[in-house]
């Protein structure tokens, strides 16, 4: 099988964002990055489904420069080789602006499956994969945990809400949308490092692909939430905090 | 100007988070300028549940091919009666399955869901969170054609009288859409839903519990929380990572993709507040929260707080607990 997986670089988890002095977006300045996690998940996906069934696995990630670096964590996992869109404005594109640019660099490798992780931890639109099969006309589902190779296509495990899941058939070539926590996720070796550094990464300049880049939807403006409740913070020591807190849930709050 | 409120099933009846969708959409528009929608095979009961409401009318989506959801039956059905209503607006719940096929429904007519918005001012603008609750962002439909929109869960409260949706007077006309599906046009096969493992803990009976998140940092370390619960009498529960590492099991997690919990007191350590997890607990009479980051968005739905190492606010609060009650 010859799968692609989709990955987005985003700030490190624990990163602290700020606003930037447009208030248009974060200030990107001295940020940190990771491959986004479940995007991880769909790539551990792949590269297991490869183990089992043989094939090769394509690694596709647009942004700019930088992105170079989580691609070369994929490469290092275990990917074959890699696309790179380069793509400086990423952020000014929306959902359909992005999942153009990646339909566009996936419809020339014409590959058997599309993996990619259900959202994103930055923008959290959770929509790029499902509108990239809806362009390539492939049939798509979301929330995936697990994926097995059946003779006629596929058969998935979709998680649905509240602890239920369901199972799926269907044909490929198909996108899959993965969520978070299906499978382990490996680390890369010291070797996989080092091979990594030979492997083919193909960058595509955004612009060349010919995409409509106009947004539907804009981003106007970010700020930080307005607090739902006023919330009381209990200074001083660990020792002094917790005696003020127990203090508050019995007699001021009554849960205790 | 028109709006389509697409409603979806839960056990039988309009689930609740529709409501909620429908309390959002008299931010657009008049009740009596919505369209209910409601999907599916057989869609009476559903259709006369939301011809109880003052809608505009109430549209019967019916196929043999809806029985089951599926992305494909979805949007063919509903891009159908997009085509036939021109509505300015579509508006959906944020559910599991509208993440499913409304990006792909708003692609085919060129356009962008709006998804998972909190709250709706004039303008439209539409808010929604980003960076894992940290911030909020503004959003607005820029080009023409009709905006799609999708509702997070809690955001609205169809409950507060000065938003809730009002009763029909007479009767809410009930029409039939009968779209054109082909069987070949479906191209998933969906199988019955399950339930993971059989439920040994009720989260959502319980009066206290404790949550640990991904601050406790290794399984090693959660006797540490453990312990607390044991003092306080409380369950232990969990946001997704730390189920998803296996360190407790799945039916302790809380949050979008687990329980829904309201105890009289939820204290979170260690969790930093995912609109995933926070979906599953903020109606929580009571909420704590513990950890190091003061801009963690758990803090905004906390009454109280202790920004600090849990390896040392917790065991000192456990030693207190168990102080206050010998």
């Amino acid at each position: 099988m010859k799968i692609i997986a989709a990955i987005k670089q985003v700030p490190e988890r624990d990163a602290q964002v700020r606003i930037d002095s447009a208030g248009k977006w974060i200030d990107e300045a001295d940020l940190q990055y990771a491959m986004n996690e479940p995007d991880a998940y769909a790539l551990e996906e792949a590269l297991q489904l490869k183990e089992k069934a043989g094939g090769e696995v394509i690694v596709l990630s647009a942004g700019p420069e930088r992105v170079g670096q989580t691609i070369r964590e994929g490469l290092a996992k275990g990917a074959d080789r890699a696309i790179h869109v380069v793509c400086d404005d990423l952020a000014s594109r929306d959902a359909l602006g992005v999942a153009r640019l990646l339909a566009e660099a996936i419809k020339a490798e014409n590959p058997d499956l599309i993996l990619t992780g259900l959202q994103s931890e930055d923008l959290g639109l959770g929509q790029t994969g499902v509108i990239v099969a809806e362009l390539l006309g492939l049939p798509h589902t979301s929330l995936i945990l697990q994926v097995e190779k059946t003779d006629s296509g596929l058969k998935v495990k979709r998680e649905l809400e509240e602890g239920w899941f369901q199972s799926i058939e269907l044909p490929t070539p198909a996108v899959l949308t993965i969520q978070s926590g299906g499978t382990k996720l490996r680390y890369a070796t010291l070797m996989g490092i080092k091979r990594a550094k030979t492997k083919e990464v193909r960058m595509v300049n955004a612009t060349d692909l010919g995409v409509n880049a106009a947004p539907v939807v804009t981003l106007d403006a970010i700020m930080l939430p307005k607090k739902q409740k006023s919330t009381q913070i209990l200074d001083g020591s660990a020792k002094e905090a917790a005696a003020a807190l127990v203090e508050k849930l019995k007699f001021e709050a009554r849960v205790l | 100007m028109s709006v389509l409120l697409v409603l979806e099933e839960r056990g039988g009846r309009i689930s609740r988070t529709s409501w909620e969708a429908a309390a959002a959409v008299l931010r657009l528009a008049p009740a009596n300028e919505v369209t209910a929608v409601v999907i599916g095979a057989q869609t009476e009961s559903l259709a006369n549940e939301a011809a109880t409401k003052a809608f505009g009318k109430v549209v019967r989506v019916e196929h043999p091919l809806l029985a089951h959801y599926t992305s494909d039956g979805y949007c063919a059905a509903l891009h159908q009666l997009i085509q036939k209503e021109s509505p300015a607006y579509i508006v959906f719940p944020h559910s599991y399955q509208v993440r499913d096929y409304a990006p792909a429904l708003a692609c085919r007519i060129g356009q962008v869901l709006i998804g998972d918005v909190i709250d709706i001012a004039d303008g439209p603008v539409f808010t929604r969170q980003f960076m894992q609750g940290r911030l909020n962002g503004s959003y607005r439909h820029a080009g023409g054609g009709p905006c799609f929109v999708s509702v997070q869960a809690g955001a609205f409260r169809p409950d507060v009288p000065d938003i809730a949706l009002p009763d029909a007077a007479g009767a809410t006309p009930i029409e039939a859409f009968a779209p054109s599906i082909d069987a070949a046009q479906i191209r998933t096969r969906p199988g019955e839903p399950f339930r993971g493992s059989a439920q040994t803990v009720d989260l959502g009976s319980a009066q206290l519990i404790v949550s640990v998140g991904r601050g406790i940092r290794e399984a090693e370390n959660l006797p540490l929380v453990q312990d607390l619960a044991t003092a306080l009498g409380a369950e232990l529960a969990a946001s997704r990572p730390i189920c998803d590492n296996g360190w407790l099991p799945m039916e302790r997690q809380v949050g979008s993709s687990g329980q829904s919990v309201a105890p009289k007191l939820y204290l979170a350590v260690g969790i930093s507040g995912a609109i995933q997890h926070l979906v599953g607990m903020k109606g929580s009479q009571c909420i704590v929260a513990i950890n190091k980051d003061p801009d963690a968005p758990i803090f905004e739905v906390a009454d109280y707080g202790i920004v600090g190492d849990l390896f040392e606010v917790v065991p000192a609060l456990t030693e207190t607990v168990k102080a206050s009650k010998s």
